[in-house]
């Protein structure tokens, strides 16, 4: 029963979908918001009600295994816990599909209640925008991926769940990053509302700021979420493959940065509109096309699933309308748009449009390299591209960009002068430098993360620069959050060089007893032990890692073996000091009686993650930062509304 | 000015029509691997299985052409290409098969149950072997010649149709 409610609470969203993209569009078209044209607000917040209530219809039904659903029978089983019970319902594609439009429906929902910035007209046309988006998506759950389809006969038990699925940290990942790749669904519809009422303003930007920050946020968490459960257990000891799966969420999460400091001009200075309605388009267009790429099965990957030729043609008719036609739109009216606000090459301005294009660069750099393979296969050559590839060519962008993530937040916006920063230039140039021969000459190492390690260095320096001088205490929270984002970037980029450079590996097949090294590690295996889980059983290897002599601790990596389905996985372990991991993995046995291990010293490897965290931190500190002060505009407004007000009466 | 604004919309509709020739193409065409022309990388693996030996590198250097099978016992796929690895066999075809991530007790019983057309199997618990090799999933068969050299890659399972071709393959490996 209640499956059937949450179908009919689809199609029934679906409708209102509808009456939002016409009411929306009839606003539009007569101006005055009332009758059917007044509708569209009011069906966005249902919609979202509804979208919502289908959500937890399938959480339920995956909540008590109801095995006569199909895609419960197809992805769960009785005897899983229950919070993989319940990832379970987005762990597939109907489900994923679902929560994606779940989580427009109540953005979208959530601008309709919001919202009053926008000039009524661009509003309107966003929702309907939002409600035409969000129709495509629901004609593809109704007919082609119904989540809440019943078998003609219960099954006896379910298939489960990939047991590579069965974490938590991949549990929270997809929904992280559908919040990320739906909020800027978001800024989508607002580009092209905006592009229909021929409104770019600031009061726009303002609008589409938060939206993006959010985004933004969810994406940068879930790319650090994902790369780091991909390192842990994958247990190929390698957080980042330049996988086309994984590059479907880097490249939505490279146009929504562009997009981040192209809006927050415009919202500051009346600049950069065109590109700012561009990134708006691009970076929701890269989140469709990473839909495409992962489910289409065009391009082979370690991470695909749920591929399926048929969907993936569906993906691509949305695509082909949604992105073409806004694309169409920018082509007819983006000349119409004026540039705004002019500004000197040395501004606050010209360094962020100098970050935009490099950022645009490397996206196009990532972009080519996923799509390489397609382009090939047509002519009947079967390539894959790698890190060979997608390193050393996204480095000649990205090293300008860290150069300019220094350097630009001194500037003054409009103009300024070389010579009025000249002292910070030196000490950023210095710092390069001299990080540059302290590298070198501490531990002989690859070009690329020599420069990596140095810039890092100097960056995470330079990020605190833009505070000298400044009355700490009065300071905008946002500048703290830009402050705190760069500083993440220096941080990050120190432990992906520190780990290109400086890790170690070893493959050891020992005894037990015996023990082996690696980097500063000794570890001993003391003794090897099956071991039973809930639905799964273990080899687990008891082992003993001391540290430069140090104490010894007691680690026990296992490999696991899941019995539904029948899959073997490892679960590494992972020994964190300040300054690196120690990451161990437990083979099977040898022939001859020993254990075969595989470890890993990966110096300052944790601060990846570390400084994706401070990112989002930073994200999370402009949002507030920006919500402050537009209710301080706002009752500055109301204010000076009051007082005129009041001269009038006198 | 205005032309260039429907350069991102020329771009899409390349992707577009790139996108939609791909996902009416069949999929199990015979494909070009990025390996085919290299030699295979340096392994040594331990034996899978009682009473076969395991498999290194360095067997492939002796002249002779050979099949070279990545399965698992877990991977219905791979049961389903036995019977084809059994023809391969039987009309001479020396088919070496490395497991991956797989159990002695379970590549055994697969093989009691499915037939055995190995003359070595290694056991490959950290795919180290799949990665080094650029395959991507199980099952996968490379013909390799008789210096080591990656000559041909087949993706998934073998079908009929597919042996022919193998056997081809092998015998101009062997030239």
């Amino acid at each position: 029963m209640i499956a059937e409610l949450g179908h009919a609470a689809l199609w029934l969203a679906a409708a209102l979908a509808l009456l939002q993209l016409v009411g929306g569009a009839l606003a539009l078209r007569g101006g005055e918001a009332d009758g059917i044209t007044g509708l569209a607000r009011p069906a966005a917040v249902l919609q979202g009600g509804l979208a919502g209530f289908a959500f937890f219809a399938l959480l339920y039904v995956f909540a008590v295994t109801d095995l006569s659903v199909k895609l419960v029978a197809a992805n769960s089983h009785s005897l899983k816990p229950l919070i993989f019970k319940l990832s379970g319902a987005w762990g597939n594609h109907e489900g994923s599909m679902l929560l994606w439009v779940t989580v427009m429906a109540l953005a979208g929902g959530l601008i309709a209640a919001v919202e009053r910035r926008l000039p009524e007209n661009t509003m309107q046309a966003t929702l309907a925008a939002q409600g035409f988006v969000a129709l495509g998506f629901y004609a593809f759950l109704l007919l082609s991926s119904n989540p809440f389809e019943r078998l003609p006969e219960p099954a006896m038990e379910g298939l489960g769940l990939n047991p590579l699925l069965q974490d938590i940290g991949l549990a929270l990942h997809p929904p992280t990053l559908y919040f990320g790749y739906v909020g800027l669904s978001v800024a989508f519809s607002f580009a092209v509302g905006a592009m229909l009422t021929r409104s770019v303003t600031p009061d726009f930007a303002r609008a589409m700021r938060p939206w993006v920050l959010g985004a933004w946020v969810f994406l940068t968490l879930g790319i650090t979420a994902g790369s780091y459960w991909a390192y842990y257990e994958l247990g190929w000891g390698g957080w980042w493959f330049w996988d086309p799966v994984e590059n479907a969420s880097l490249m939505p999460w490279l146009a929504a940065t562009a997009l981040l400091h192209s809006v927050s001009v415009l919202a500051s200075r009346d600049a950069l509109r065109v590109w700012t309605i561009m990134l708006g388009v691009v970076a929701f267009s890269m989140s469709m096309l990473g839909t495409f790429l992962v489910r289409s099965g065009v391009l082979t990957s370690v991470h695909a699933f749920a591929v399926d030729p048929e969907r993936g043609s569906f993906i691509l008719a949305l695509l082909a309308i949604y992105i073409g036609g806004a694309l169409l739109l920018f082509a007819l009216r983006a000349s119409s748009i004026s540039e705004g606000e002019r500004f000197a090459v040395a501004s606050r301005e010209g360094a962020l449009v100098f970050n935009n294009v490099m950022l645009s660069a490397i996206l196009a750099v990532v972009l080519l390299g996923t799509l390489y393979p397609l382009l090939t296969e047509a002519f009947d050559v079967r390539v894959s591209v790698g890190p060979p590839y997608f390193n050393p060519v996204s480095a000649i962008f990205t090293i300008p960009m860290l150069l300019a993530m220094a350097v630009g937040p001194l500037l003054r916006w409009r103009g300024d002068s070389w010579a009025r920063i000249s002292k910070e230039l030196a000490l950023i140039a210095a710092l390069v430098i001299a990080g540059l021969i302290f590298f070198a000459l501490f531990e002989g190492g690859a070009l690329l993360p020599l420069l990596g390690l140095a810039i890092a260095v100097m960056l995470a320096v330079a990020s605190f620069l833009p505070l000298r001088g400044r009355n700490l205490k009065r300071l905008p929270i946002a500048v703290w959050g830009m402050v705190i984002a760069h500083f993440g970037i220096a941080v990050a980029l120190f432990g992906m060089a520190s780990e290109s450079a400086f890790s170690t590996e070893r493959l050891a097949a020992l005894e037990v007893g015996q023990s082996a090294t690696v980097g500063p590690w000794e570890v001993e295996l003391a003794s090897v032990q099956p071991v039973a889980g809930p639905n799964w059983t273990a080899i687990e290897g008891r082992m003993l890692a001391s540290y430069r002599d140090g104490e010894a601790q007691p680690i026990a990596p296992q490999s696991r073996n899941f019995w539904a389905p029948a899959q073997q996985t490892t679960e590494s372990v992972l020994l964190t000091r300040w300054n690196g991991q120690l990451y161990a993995v437990m083979g099977n046995e040898a022939n001859d009686g020993r254990w075969q291990l595989r470890l890993w010293w990966k110096p300052f490897v944790t601060f990846i993650w570390y400084g994706g965290m401070l990112v989002a931190l930073g994200g999370v500190l402009a949002i507030i930062g920006r919500v402050q002060q537009d209710l301080k505009r706002r009752s500055i407004r109301r204010m000076g509304a009051v007082r005129r007000a009041d001269m009038g009466t006198v | 000015m205005g032309w260039r604004m429907w350069l991102p919309l020329m771009f899409f509709a390349l992707f577009l029509g790139l996108a939609a020739y791909q996902l009416t193409q069949p999929k199990d065409e015979f494909v070009e691997s990025r390996m085919i022309g290299q030699s295979l990388p340096y392994f040594d693996l331990p034996a899978a299985t009682d009473g076969l030996p395991g498999v290194s590198s360095k067997d492939f250097a002796d002249g002779k052409p050979r099949l070279l099978n990545i399965w698992a016992s877990w991977c219905l796929p791979c049961i389903a290409e036995a019977p084809q690895l059994e023809a391969l066999k039987e009309q001479g075809a020396d088919i070496v098969g490395v497991a991956i991530r797989d159990d002695p007790a379970d590549v055994a019983e697969f093989l009691a149950r499915h037939g055995n057309p190995y003359s070595r199997i290694g056991r490959d618990d950290l795919s180290e072997v799949q990665l080094g090799i650029g395959s991507s999933g199980v099952p996968e068969t490379f013909v390799i010649d008789g210096k080591g050299t990656i000559t041909y890659q087949h993706i998934g399972d073998i079908r009929a149709d597919d042996v022919p071709v193998l056997l081809e393959k092998l015998r101009e490996a062997g030239q």
